[in-house]
């Protein structure tokens, strides 16, 4: 049984995959497909790092250990739906043409902190195998602590890309900075 | 590129059949051709093809009604629109309030133009309306006016996004006279030969194809002649990103939108974006309205 839990919920995290392979398929992307594509990957790559900082309190409050066995695979999945967002960016809607998307990085806020927030997850990527926990020690703690940047990075590219704040950006940022509030408590404790 | 006869227009069958024949192909040969697709159209695509019905009448920004594009669609099937009259006040000899079977009275043609979108989107639509100007000549403007303000109804009871701040409500846009007065300043009472659906608009609402679409009010109750250029609502939220004039401008950058490209709705998810064109593709009509200002400030 356990050793069919962890392939089970790899596949169950490739949801997003599925739906919008669905919505490709029966064409259902809607009116604007480009810019529904990047939308769906970028909402669902907040969605994985809020299921990521999920972990550490979940342990706390359920006094069990075995989420600690999923954060990684969801950290990757972080990482996948970042990258999916971004090349559909850069590939789908602005065809690789690099000139108009070195502007946007430079004069956009929020595409510059969504790039960063990429860049950084990249390094997280990198660093999240057994030989670089091994390889970096007690640093690598540190480097992971990146993802509340990350995760703030992500929550103000969202704010900063919408007209308004009302609602969904204003609601996946109370959730991160709830999630992140944690984190102060749990310090002062220990 | 002002006016086309509707037989003109693709008929809206054959149209989507079109689009889900060339979705279809684009899918298939989406990986191969990616890269060999050229960049960015040197002009804009052929505007006698207008947007889908289905297309205009559920991707829309009303914010009155919510946020999200399908919102309006979902959400303003039971607004009601009668009874409902227009105020026209403010600096004229002659106030009037019209019930709004009488505007509709007024005789409309068909205007096939295109909306641009400050997001960065455009439309082809095929609306009914008649110009502004045959309203305005109705109520003897005084020589003190210089701005149109438009008000949007205001009714939280329906318009469930009133109930929140997004915006200052109700909504209220406006127009220097002389843009009001051009004939390109539309009154718009349908659309695809059809009354004017409540997602659009409806009874009635403004259409200003030279500016970016938020400009082009919808439900309005009230036209106010003023001499104060009006607090109109975006402006209102972010001056720093939505100026009064919001000519459609592909060198003025929006801070959040790049306003050089569109995407043109309906198109597939090869199609590139195309250019976007110097108001709206309309300079001929109305660049003359802007001699010697400066629209890198008045944006």
């Amino acid at each position: 049984m356990k050793n069919y839990l962890k392939p089970f919920v790899f596949l169950l995290l490739l949801w997003p995959i599925y739906i919008i392979s669905y919505q490709i398929i029966f064409n259902e992307l809607g009116p604007e497909p480009v810019d529904r594509i990047i939308n769906h990957f970028g909402e669902w790559t907040l969605i994985f790092i809020i299921l990521t900082l999920s972990i550490s309190p979940l342990r706390k409050l359920t006094n069990s250990t075995e989420w600690i066995k999923f954060r990684r695979m969801f950290g990757l999945f972080t990482f996948f739906y970042a990258s999916i967002h971004m090349l559909s960016y850069v590939g789908l809607d602005y065809r690789f043409d690099f000139e108009p998307l070195i502007n946007d990085v430079f004069k956009k806020k929020f595409i510059f902190i969504g790039f960063s927030a990429w860049l950084l997850l990249t390094l997280l990527a990198l660093t999240s195998s057994d030989k670089m926990i091994r390889l970096l020690k007690h640093n690598w703690k540190k480097i992971h602590r990146l993802v509340y940047i990350i995760a703030i990075f992500g929550a103000l590219h969202f704010i900063w890309l919408s007209k308004t704040i009302f609602f969904k950006p204003l609601i996946y940022s109370i959730i991160i900075l709830i999630l992140l509030s944690f984190r102060i408590k749990f310090r002062k404790k220990a | 590129m002002i006016k086309f006869k509707h037989s003109e227009i693709t008929p809206e069958k054959i149209y989507n059949k079109r689009r889900s024949f060339v979705k279809s192909m684009g899918y298939s040969l989406g990986a191969l051709t990616l890269n060999s697709i050229p960049l960015i159209n040197a002009n804009a695509s052929n505007l006698n093809e207008a947007t889908s019905y289905e297309d205009i009448t559920t991707y829309n920004n009303y914010y009155e009604f919510g946020t999200g594009k399908g919102d309006p669609h979902r959400r303003a099937k039971n607004f009601t629109t009668r009874p409902w009259s227009v105020k026209i006040e403010g600096l004229v000899e002659k106030p009037l309030e019209l019930p709004v079977e009488e505007v509709l009275a007024i005789k409309s043609e068909e205007r096939i133009l295109k909306l641009r979108c400050v997001e960065g989107w455009s439309m082809v639509i095929p609306w009914l309306g008649f110009s502004l100007s045959e309203l305005l000549n109705k109520v003897q403007i005084k020589p003190a006016a210089k701005f149109v303000e438009f008000e949007t109804i205001y009714n939280p009871e329906e318009m469930v996004g009133q109930r929140y701040p997004v915006l200052n409500w109700p909504y209220i846009e406006g127009l220097r006279i002389d843009e009001a007065m051009h004939p390109l300043t539309t009154v718009v009472t349908g659309l695809y030969g059809k009354s004017l659906p409540n997602q659009n608009g409806a009874p009635l609402r403004i259409f200003i194809p030279w500016k970016y679409g938020f400009k082009s009010a919808k439900a309005i109750v009230k036209i106010r002649l003023t001499k104060n250029m009006p607090n109109t609502a975006w402006k209102n939220a972010s001056p720093r990103e939505y100026g009064f004039y919001s000519n459609v401008n592909p060198e003025v950058d929006h801070p959040r939108w790049s306003q050089a490209t569109e995407r043109v709705i309906g198109e597939s998810i090869l199609a590139p974006r195309i250019k976007t064109l110097m108001f709206n593709g309309y300079g001929d009509e109305v660049a003359h309205l802007y001699n010697g200002m400066d629209l890198k400030k008045n944006y």
